[in-house]
Formats: structure tokens, sequence, C-alpha cells
């Protein structure tokens, strides 16, 4: 026995010694796994970066299996969707894995943009970590957006009319635009067809490569840590950072620890609440697509409320696109616009600590207005209001106030 | 190992043992757990209820059949040929041994029990046969004439496959020196009454 | 440790948010129960008898029924199908959409996921809301709608109870509450449980593998708990190496 496990050791170290002499995985798994030092002070904000990976995929499982069954075709896609809920054998399980994973995936991604914006992750050097991570969320919006589309129930029909709609606010070429994103007069079947090609070919593709370049960029500057300390200013002399500890196996095993509790509510929500009061399945979208007949009130699922609430605070077509835009876009420049020599939360002044959480309010606010058809136009534009000023005065409250100092090493 | 034992922040325990245990417990699981996951995944590819459906039993009626006639049904997407088997065309079934490469229907996967006899039929003059030629799936002529044929000098009457020239004779077994290796397969069958036969239900008391 | 209290507070802000929507006004809480066989299998008699005539469930296959209901093959196609159908069929109404287009208006609504459009509690309400008024039957949940009262006979006749108001200048007449006007077969509280199943198996048939779904999500609640448990305990081994 010992003979041949002792010449399986060995053969299975010359395959490995061959494939890392050709493609370097031994150096990509130092570099990214078992020697990557990351700061030992990383506290609960820090799972949802992992937990993001974990949903992506998940989605991108579920998703091939899900293709095996749908069909999509105007006629028969919201058929086929029961079918897959009724005749495929589990089908059922991988459909509501999918569809609540959507919703997970944007309140784990929300909440580690919050992360970022709380400890100052965004600063320098990580300008570009930030800038990708932004593109990942804009391509994530697309991506979700043409899913929902896709069972072809009366909320994908509509919600997809009313967004596509919101091209033509572009002017002059607004009108041309819109019948060029549908492919035909109306939202029809080959709208359907190649919304279906987008989401499970383009945008995923395009998005993993994004999620590649986010986690090489991060890499390349090492992670940020709840006292925005820069781990690398203190090394040993073998030159590894004495605050930070090797990736392997300190933050696989948190992670696990981290997966396992998120999969745990994960499974809740998929065995026992997959509908999660209308939020993650919509009651209306249980009604096949009907162009004929127009729901009392199409609101867009709940990840995309807030920006949809701003849409609604400005009285002009035009103003409200370039606003809702604007809300997404401005994440972009929040590495400049951002002036405190501190990074993290915890040594700054009372200012950015009060703008944060008004902002975090203004969010959820406009998230819950977006929702409501009879939402006062007063609250919908205070609360933009306050959205966008988090932003543009961000220069001037984060240059005035008094910022704590920051110790040399992290803090517990 | 040794490497990250000297780093500043890290202090590595005396006894790993309590470790191990954890790690093995935890692999342990979330491989059982992960192979549970992967279960749905892997169903999902079966033939789904709907499909089950569209295979259930077909009843064919085979009263109007004529001796030496060859109907042919649809069942689960494959041709099944129902012939009506002469005396003669039976007769010509005994004395072919030699040139067949399982004559006496040993290989148990290509028919059901009940089938496995000389005329590998229930009846012996009704041949219930999933007639898709067994190299590589296409369907065979039938050549029911005894008389020489252009592959075969002395052919008996049989089934001729035109895609690589593979020969079984009126019971679906098949030559020595072909591509194909087995008989042709008999399906699951049954008789409810003399005029119609049940394809996909094994006889009663059948296994 | 803040952080955790922060996190504590979006999950709580979230919770609000599902509270939020999960707001249903003005219903009767409809108490139905999928997991009770013999309430389904009432329930899926009721409804092959009095709304089969006219609803299709489209997704819905006789099969199905002896799969998750507990019944032998021939007491599906006895009691709940229609003439010659058979058991791989789907269930779909006696009635053509043309005479249907005809004779009311339009074309009955399929059932088969209307547990999930609407809700349990809305069909449940609605069923026991109608009254007849001098022009014909109308119904409190679906104003004027074009479904006459199939179940008069049991539930008997309904009459509204109005009451006069002035708004602004004008008289309004609103309808405060139903009051039984002639008995049916049932008492009221029979006829509330006879609609209980209905509404019970029209759950069921929106969604078939809610039974196998709740049944199975314990055991994998069970399991991740556990490994949740080993995996933390894990972490904290290894964590003790890092100093502080």
């Amino acid at each position: 026995m010992a003979k041949i496990a002792n010449h399986l050791n060995r053969g299975a170290t010359a395959v490995s010694d061959w494939v890392n002499e050709r493609a370097g995985v031994g150096e990509f798994y130092k570099k990214h796994i078992s020697e990557y030092y990351a700061p030992k002070n990383f506290n609960l904000w820090y799972f949802f970066g992992s937990l993001s990976l974990l949903v992506l995929v998940n989605q991108l499982l579920t998703g091939i299996f899900l293709t095996m069954h749908y069909k999509p075709d105007a006629e028969l896609a919201f058929a086929s969707v029961e079918y897959i809920m009724r005749d495929v054998q589990w089908g059922w399980l991988i459909r509501y894995m999918h569809s609540t994973g959507a919703s997970l995936f944007f309140v784990v991604v929300y909440l580690h943009m919050l992360r970022a914006l709380m400890y100052g992750s965004y600063q320098k050097p990580r300008e570009l970590v930030w800038i990708l991570g932004v593109t990942i969320f804009l391509v994530l919006m697309a991506e979700s957006f043409m899913g929902y589309v896709l069972p072809w129930g009366q909320m994908s029909y509509w919600g997809a009319q009313v967004i596509i709609s919101l091209f033509g606010a572009v002017p002059v070429l607004g009108p041309d635009l819109v019948e060029w994103i549908r492919g035909d007069y109306f939202v029809a079947d080959a709208t359907l067809n190649r919304f279906f090609a987008l989401h499970v070919v383009a945008l995923p593709l395009v998005l993993l490569a994004l999620v590649v370049l986010h986690l090489a960029a991060l890499h390349e500057v090492g992670s940020n840590n709840p006292d925005g300390v820069d781990i690398k200013a203190n090394k040993d002399e073998a030159g590894r950072p004495r605050d930070g500890i090797p990736f392997h196996p300190y933050y696989t095993v948190k992670d696990i620890f981290g997966a396992a509790f998120f999969l745990l509510i994960a499974a809740f929500i998929i065995f026992f609440w997959p509908e999660f009061g209308g939020y993650f399945l919509k009651p209306d979208n249980f009604v096949e697509a009907n162009p004929l007949v127009t729901p009392d009130h199409i609101p867009p699922v709940w990840y995309f409320t807030p920006f949809y609430a701003i849409l609604q605070a400005v009285p002009d077509k035009l103003m409200g696109v370039v606003l809702m835009g604007a809300a997404v876009l401005i994440f972009y420049l929040v590495p400049w616009l951002d002036r405190s020599p501190v990074r993290s939360i915890r040594y700054r002044g009372w200012m950015s600590k009060f703008m944060l959480a008004l902002f975090c309010l203004a969010f959820v606010r406009l998230g819950m207005l977006g929702l409501s058809q009879e939402s006062s136009t007063f609250e919908l534009r205070l609360w933009t209001f306050v959205y966008f000023a988090f932003f543009i005065l961000m220069p001037i409250w984060t240059s005035i106030e008094k910022t704590k100092p920051v110790p040399e090493r992290v803090t517990h | 190992m040794s490497e990250t034992e000297s780093v500043d922040s890290l202090q590595k325990p005396a006894d790993p043992s309590r470790r191990r245990l954890l790690t093995a417990a935890t692999g342990v699981l979330g491989a059982a757990g992960v192979a549970a996951a992967a279960w749905p995944f892997v169903s999902t590819l079966q033939p789904s209820a709907r499909a089950r459906i569209v295979g259930a039993p077909v009843e064919v009626f085979i009263g109007n059949l004529e001796p030496g006639q060859l109907a042919r049904v649809q069942w689960r997407g494959s041709t099944i040929g129902i012939m009506r088997r002469t005396d003669r065309m039976l007769s010509q079934l005994e004395g072919l041994n030699a040139r067949l490469r399982d004559p006496d229907s040993d290989n148990a996967n290509q028919q059901p029990p009940y089938a496995q006899n000389l005329y590998r039929s229930i009846r012996p003059e009704i041949l219930v046969l999933n007639i898709h030629c067994t190299h590589l799936g296409c369907v065979p002529q039938v050549l029911p004439e005894v008389g020489p044929q252009p592959f075969d000098a002395n052919w008996r009457g049989g089934f001729f496959c035109p895609c690589h020239r593979s020969t079984f004779d009126l019971a679906g077994r098949v030559f020595s020196g072909v591509p194909a290796i087995a008989n042709l397969l008999v399906p699951p069958h049954s008789f409810i009454d003399d005029d119609h036969v049940i394809i996909g239900v094994d006889p009663e008391g059948a296994a | 440790m803040k952080a955790r209290y922060i996190l504590t507070g979006a999950v709580l802000l979230l919770a609000a948010f599902a509270a939020h929507g999960a707001k249903t006004s003005g219903l009767d809480h409809a108490g139905s129960n999928v997991f009770d066989t013999a309430s389904v299998q009432r329930g899926a008699a009721a409804f092959a008898n009095y709304c089969m005539a006219c609803h299709s469930m489209q997704f819905k296959r006789y099969q199905r029924l002896v799969q998750d209901l507990n019944m032998s093959e021939e007491e599906v196609l006895e009691f709940l199908a229609f003439g010659e159908q058979e058991l791989s069929d789907y269930m779909v109404a006696a009635m053509r959409d043309e005479d249907a287009e005809e004779w009311f208006g339009v074309v009955p609504p399929d059932l088969s996921l209307t547990a999930r459009s609407r809700s349990p509690d809305w069909i449940y309400t609605f069923l026991r809301s109608y009254f007849l008024t001098d022009n014909g039957w109308d119904n409190t949940v679906k104003e004027l709608t074009a479904m006459p009262h199939v179940l008069v006979e049991l539930q008997g006749i309904q009459r509204a109870v109005t009451e006069t108001r002035e708004v602004g200048d004008e008289l309004r007449t609103e309808v405060i509450g139903l009051e039984l006007d002639r008995p049916g077969l049932m008492s009221p509280s029979e006829y509330d449980d006879f609609v209980r199943d209905i509404v019970a198996f029209m759950e069921y048939a929106a969604e078939p593998a809610r039974l196998q779904r709740e049944r199975l999500g314990v055991w994998v609640l069970l399991f991740l708990s556990l490994f949740t448990f080993v995996s933390y305990l894990l972490y904290q081994e290894y964590w003790k190496d890092v100093k502080k």
C-alpha cells in the first residue's frame, strides 16, 4: 500500500511540475493565495467581496442549466419557465437558486460598495480597483435587467418597455435608438431573443473578464483594511508586511465560514420564501406577457428602485434620464472627489460619518419611494438632493473636517 | 509551511491535532455538501416529466398486418418494426447459427428474457424489433426475400444496413463479419389481445 | 464591534423593507394549507366540479395529482378528469375559448398560477364576496367581474349593506358589508371551509414543487447549520495563531 501511495505521490508531483513549468500555476497560487498577504484586521464587512464571487459562480452554474431548458421565444418562454418549475427534475431548485441569487448578488454588492466607501478603499493607489468595481456594477445592472425580461411575464414585458423607452430621451437619435434596441416596433420576440444572447453569453463574458481584472488590480496594490493603514509600509526582513497574514489558510477558512453562513440564509430564502414577499419574484410576473394589458403599477425590481426614484423626481424626460444615469456614473468620480488625508472612517471627523450615514439613508429611502406610485414629489426631490449632495459636496467636507491621527500599525 | 511560521503576526500552535481534525471535518462536510448540491444539477439532464409522458407505452393494432408485412411505429424516438413472419421465414431462422455472431441471444441487453429464444419474440410469428442498427443507429432496409444480394450471395432474408453494411437475419440476429456486434434490440412489449400489442410494457408476471 | 452594529442595522432595514411590501390590504386570511393532503384533495374535486367547466390549468397534468396527492390513477380519472381525457393530459376546461368569448365577453383566465399572481387570500375573499344587485352579480373584491357566482347554490345569495354619505356636495353610496339574504346548501362556516379547500388546491397547483421544497428545505438548513458551526470552529482554531 505504502509503495503504491508513494508512486502515486511521485506521479502527482511530476504532473504538477510539468504543468507548472509551462503555465506557472504555482506562481499564480503563491501570488494570489498562499503568499498574498492580507491585513490581519479584516472585519465583517470584508466578507462581501468573496461572497460576490460565490454568487457569481452560482449564477453562472444555475444559469447554464436553466439555458438547457429555457426557450428564448415570445411564444414559448413563459411556458418553458413553468416547464422548468414543474417537469424538469429539480428544475424548480435551479430556478430559485438563480432568481434568489440575482437579488442576493445586489445585496452583497451594495454592502461591498458601502465597505469601500467607509474605509476609503478607492483612495490612491486603489483607484483602478474602484473603477473596475463600478464598471462591474454597471454591467451587472444590464445583466440583471436583461435576465429579468426572460421569464416573459407581465413585469418582464412592461419593465422592458419602460426601461428601453428611457433611451428615447436621447435627443434626435432617441426614437431610432429605441427601435434598434427592440429590433421591432414594440417589445417583441426579437427583443427577447437578443436579450437572451446578451444575458447568457456576452455580458457574463464581460463580467468575468472584469472580475479577473478587479482582483488582479487589487492584488497588485494589496487590500485596504478597516484602519486604512498601508501595511506595505512596514515590512519584515523577508519583505512581508508585519501586519499581513497569508490569505491561505487564514482568510480561506474565514471566508468558508462566511460563505457557509451566507448559504444558510440563502437556503432559507430559496426553500421557504423564494418570492421574498414579492421582492424577488413579483406576483405580476406569474402572468404571461400581454402587450394589450398594462399592469396598474410597474415598479422595477427592488435593487433598481433607488435609481428609478431619482428618475421620478425630475419633471422632464431627458433630465430625468440624465440624472438617473449620473446617479450611477458619479461613483466613478469618488476617488477624486474625496480629499481626505485619511482613508478609514475611523479616523475621520464627524462630517464624514454624518454624510455617509445620510447618504445610506437617502439610498434606502429612495429605494422605498421608487417602489410606490404615490410617493410625494417633495420627498423624492429631497432625497435625490441628499444623494447628489453627498458626492458633489464631498471635496468640501472631506477637506475641511478635522481628522484623527492614524496609527502606524493596524489595530484590532 | 516553514515560511509562514516566521511571519511576525503569527504564532503557530504546538499541537496541530485539533486543527487537523477540524480541517478534515470541514472538508468532509463540504465535499458531502458539494456532492449533494451536484445531484440536482445532474438530475435536470434526465428525461423530464414531459419527455417521460411522450415516451409512454404505445399501443399498436396488428389485426390488419399481412403475413410478411412490416409495420413501423415510433416509440421514444426510435423506429419500432412489427413484422408478422410467415412459417417459411421462421423456418429460415434455423440453420443459420454458424454464420451468426450471437445465435442464441446470449447478450441479455439486447432483448428481455421473455424474448430470448430462437424467434426472439413472445409469439413466434410476431417480431417486435427496434430496427435501429446496433452499429451506429441507422435504420436498415428490410430485404425479406431469399436470393443473392450484392453484399451476400447466400442471402436468407433479413435486414441490411446501408450505412456500413451490417446484416441481420429475420429475428434481428447479427451476422458475423459486419461492423455491428450486437443483435437488434427487442423492446419491452406485450400483447393486450390477439390484435393489439403494446410497446414499452412487459408482459404481466415478467420482470 | 461597531461594524457588527451597522451590519445588524442594515439587516433590520432590509427586513423592514421586506415587511413593507408584504401587506395585502382588505383581504380575509385564507388559512389554507397545501400540506393538508385531504384538504387539497377535496379542493381538487371541488375545482373539477365547479371551476373546470370554464377555467383551465394549462400547466397542470392529471398525472401529477396522482404523484402528489396520494390518489390512484383511477380516482383521478373518475373524479377529476373530463370525459375522454387521459392522465397525461393537461387540465383543460370543457368550454371552448370562442364559446366563452360569446357567452361572457371574455375568455376565463387560466388558473394555473393565480394563487401566485393574485394571492391565496385574494381568491379566498373573492369567492366569498359575491352579492346580488338589481343588475346582476357583483363582487366587492373585483368590481363588476364578468364571472357569474357559480357557487351560489352552496353559499346562498348575499346582498350588499350600503351606507350613503355626503362627500362634498354629492351623496355617495358605498358597500360597507355583505349579508346573507337567502341561505344556500352550506352554512357560512361550511362554505368558508369549502372555499379554503379550493384555495389550498390552487396554491398547490400554482407550485407543485412546494411540497418537496419545504420538506427538503428543513434538511438543507440543518446540514448548513452544522457546516456553519464546524467551519466556525475551524476559523477560530486557525485564527488563534494571529497575534493581537
